[in-house]
C-alpha cells in the first residue's frame, strides 16, 4: 500500500497503463497531422483518430460522426451552451440549468445572459435531484436548451436524465448533459436517454488530461452548434484546431476499457464505497450528503458535524480527499452544491468527499476508515462545538459573531 | 496550499488543549467566530492575584491555521500579565506562523479570542470591559 492514498478520483484519475501504451506511438513515430490528407503521416494519424472516434461513440451509443473532439469537458460545455444559444437564437433565448451544475456550465450560462439570453437556474431537492415538476413549470416556448448534468461531481447523485430529456423534448427544446463524471462509470446511452448533446472528458476515466469530446446528435433532430473557435474547420466545422492525436487516441482507449470493465467495476466500487460509508457513519453526528439510491458507484460525501473540513483533511494527510469547506477555496465560501441541498454552512464546512477509483483497493479503504475515524475523534476532542453539543447546549441559541 | 512547519507543528502537537472552569472568577473565557464561517475559537485564561496569567487553554473548530493560531496564543499567554496579553497583535501571530494572506483571518480570530477572554475576566471581577477597536475583518 502506497501512502498517501489517492481517494480524489472525482478530481482526476490516474492514467491506465494500457491507455498510455496506446498513446505512446502517436507522440513520435505516428506524429502526423490528422488533417494532412496527402501523405501517409497524415493518414496514419487520421486512422488513429477515426478509431478513437468509434471507441468513444460506442461507449455512449452514438455514431462516430456525432463525436466532436475538444480539449476537455469545460470546452465541450462551453461549445454546447454558447453554440446552441447562437445557432438557435431565432427560435428562442431561454436556457434551463440547475444550481448544482459544474462551473463550466454555470459560467457559460452567465456568459449567455450577458449576450441577452435568459437562464433559469433550477433549485434541487434535499437529495440533490432536480424536481421534474419544477422543471416542467419552467419550460416556455422560448426554451431552446435544457442542460442538466448526468452525475454530480461533489455528491455523485445521478439525475433522472431520461425523464428530464422527455420534458425538454415535449416543449421543443434540446437536451444537453454534462456527463463528465458518469461516462465510463455507469451505462450512458444517448439514444435510450434522449440526449442531444453530451460533454465528456478523458481524465475522469483513466485517460489523459486536456482531451474530451462533445456528442452532437445528427438524427432526430439534427443538432448544430455554432463554432466557438475559428480556424481550419476541423471537426465538421464545429471545433477548429489541429487534433490532439495522442490525447484522442488515449480517450478512445480509455472509453474502450471502460466499456469492457465498467459493469464489474461498478459492483466492486459500490461495495467498497458502502463499506467505507457504513464504517464512517458509525461515528456520531456524521451524515451522508445527497441521494444514496441514485448515485455514482464510487463517490461518498460525508459531513462530520463539529469538525471543520480543512482541519480534518490536514489530520488525514495520508489520504488525498477533498472537502466542501470554504477554507479549501480562495473564496472562503463553502460548497455551493452542498448549500443548495439545504445543508447549513457548518455542515458544508464539515464535509469530506471520498472518490474511489479503478486502482483503489480494499486495504486502502480499510486504512482510510481508520485514519478518518481517528482524525474526526481527535479534532472533536479539540472542538468547542463538540464540547457544547455534548453538554447539551443548543448551538443555535448562541449569538455568534459573524465575521 | 502548503502549510509552514510551525503551523504543522502546532496542529500536530497542539499546546494547551482543554477546558478551564468557566464559572471560576479567576477564569476568563472568550468564544469567538461562528460555525457557519468555518471557525470557532474558545480561549480561556486563568489569572492569579498578581494579574499574571498562570494557565491558558483552548478548543478550536477550524482549519489547521486556526488551530495553530490558538495553540500559539495559549503558549504566549502563559506567564504574561493581563496588560501585556492585551498587547498581543494578530500580525505577531501571522509572522510567527508564516500565515499566507488567505489565513490572516485565523490570526485575527485568535487576537479577538484573547481580548474576549480578558474582558470576560475583567467583567467577572468588577472591572469595566476594555473597549475594543473593531477588528480588521
Amino acid at each position: 500500500m502506497n501512502i498517501p492514498i489517492y481517494l480524489d478520483n472525482n478530481a482526476t484519475t490516474p492514467m491506465d497503463p494500457r491507455v498510455l501504451e496506446a498513446m505512446l506511438p502517436y507522440f513520435n513515430e505516428k506524429f502526423g497531422n490528422a488533417a494532412s490528407r496527402n501523405h501517409p503521416f497524415g493518414w496514419v494519424a487520421e486512422e488513429g483518430v477515426d478509431y478513437a472516434r468509434e471507441q468513444v461513440a460506442k461507449l455512449i451509443g452514438a455514431t462516430e460522426k456525432e463525436i466532436i473532439f475538444t480539449s476537455g469537458a469545460t470546452e465541450s460545455d462551453n461549445l454546447a451552451i454558447k453554440g446552441v444559444f447562437e445557432m438557435y437564437k431565432e427560435k428562442g433565448n431561454h436556457i434551463i440549468t440547475a444550481v448544482t451544475e459544474h462551473k463550466a456550465v454555470l459560467d457559460a450560462c452567465k456568459h449567455v445572459e450577458k449576450l441577452g439570453g435568459r437562464v433559469t437556474y433550477l433549485p434541487v431537492k434535499e437529495d440533490g435531484l432536480v424536481d421534474l415538476e419544477v422543471l416542467e413549470a419552467a419550460m416556455t416556448p422560448e426554451t431552446i436548451l435544457v442542460s442538466i448534468m448526468y452525475g454530480n461531481n461533489e455528491i455523485g447523485v445521478i439525475q433522472p436524465i431520461k425523464e428530464i430529456a422527455a420534458i425538454a423534448h415535449k416543449y421543443g427544446a434540446l437536451f444537453m448533459t454534462d456527463a463528465t463524471q458518469a461516462v465510463g462509470k455507469i451505462p450512458v446511452n444517448v439514444i435510450a436517454d434522449g440526449i442531444d448533446l453530451l460533454a465528456l472528458s478523458a481524465h475522469k476515466m483513466y485517460g489523459p488530461k486536456g482531451v474530451g469530446a462533445l456528442y452532437v446528435r445528427r438524427k432526430g433532430p439534427r443538432v448544430k452548434v455554432t463554432a466557438q473557435m475559428d480556424g481550419g474547420g476541423h471537426e465538421r466545422g464545429m471545433r477548429s484546431g489541429t487534433l490532439n492525436v495522442p490525447g484522442i487516441v488515449g480517450l478512445g482507449k480509455a472509453c474502450e476499457i471502460a466499456g469492457l470493465e465498467m459493469e464489474s467495476e461498478a459492483i466492486r466500487l459500490s461495495a467498497l464505497r458502502d463499506k467505507l460509508e457504513k464504517a464512517l457513519t458509525v461515528l456520531e453526528e456524521s451524515y451522508v450528503n445527497g441521494n444514496v439510491e441514485h448515485r455514482l458507484p464510487h463517490v461518498a460525501n460525508i459531513s462530520f458535524k463539529y469538525v471543520e473540513g480543512e482541519g480534518l483533511m490536514m489530520a488525514m494527510k495520508d489520504l488525498a480527499v477533498s472537502s466542501g469547506s470554504a477554507c479549501t477555496s480562495a473564496s472562503l465560501e463553502p460548497s455551493y452544491v452542498l448549500k443548495s441541498l439545504g445543508l447549513s454552512d457548518d455542515l458544508a464546512h464539515s464535509s469530506i468527499r471520498f472518490g474511489l477509483g479503478r486502482f483503489t483497493t480494499e486495504e486502502e479503504v480499510d486504512y482510510a476508515v481508520e485514519v478518518t475515524k481517528t482524525a474526526v475523534t481527535n479534532l472533536r476532542n479539540m472542538s468547542p462545538l463538540w464540547e457544547m453539543f455534548k453538554e447539551g447546549i443548543d448551538l443555535d441559541s448562541i449569538e455568534w459573531a459573524e465575521h | 496550499m502548503a502549510y509552514s512547519d510551525k503551523v504543522i507543528d502546532h496542529y500536530t502537537n497542539p499546546r494547551n488543549v482543554g477546558t478551564l472552569d468557566k464559572s471560576s472568577h479567576k477564569v476568563g473565557t472568550g468564544l469567538v467566530g461562528a460555525p457557519e464561517c468555518g471557525d470557532v475559537m474558545r480561549l480561556q485564561i486563568q489569572v492569579d492575584d498578581n494579574n499574571i496569567i498562570t494557565d491558558a487553554k483552548f478548543k478550536t473548530f477550524g482549519c489547521g491555521s486556526a488551530i495553530a493560531s490558538s495553540s500559539l496564543a495559549t503558549e504566549w499567554l502563559k506567564g504574561k500579565s493581563v496588560d501585556d496579553a492585551m498587547k498581543i497583535d494578530n500580525m505577531d501571530i501571522v509572522e510567527e506562523l508564516a500565515l499566507p494572506p488567505v489565513k490572516i483571518h485565523c490570526s485575527v480570530l485568535a487576537e479577538d479570542a484573547i481580548k474576549a477572554a480578558i474582558n470576560d475576566f475583567r467583567v467577572k471581577n468588577g472591572m469595566e470591559p476594555i473597549a475594543l477597536e473593531k477588528s480588521h475583518h
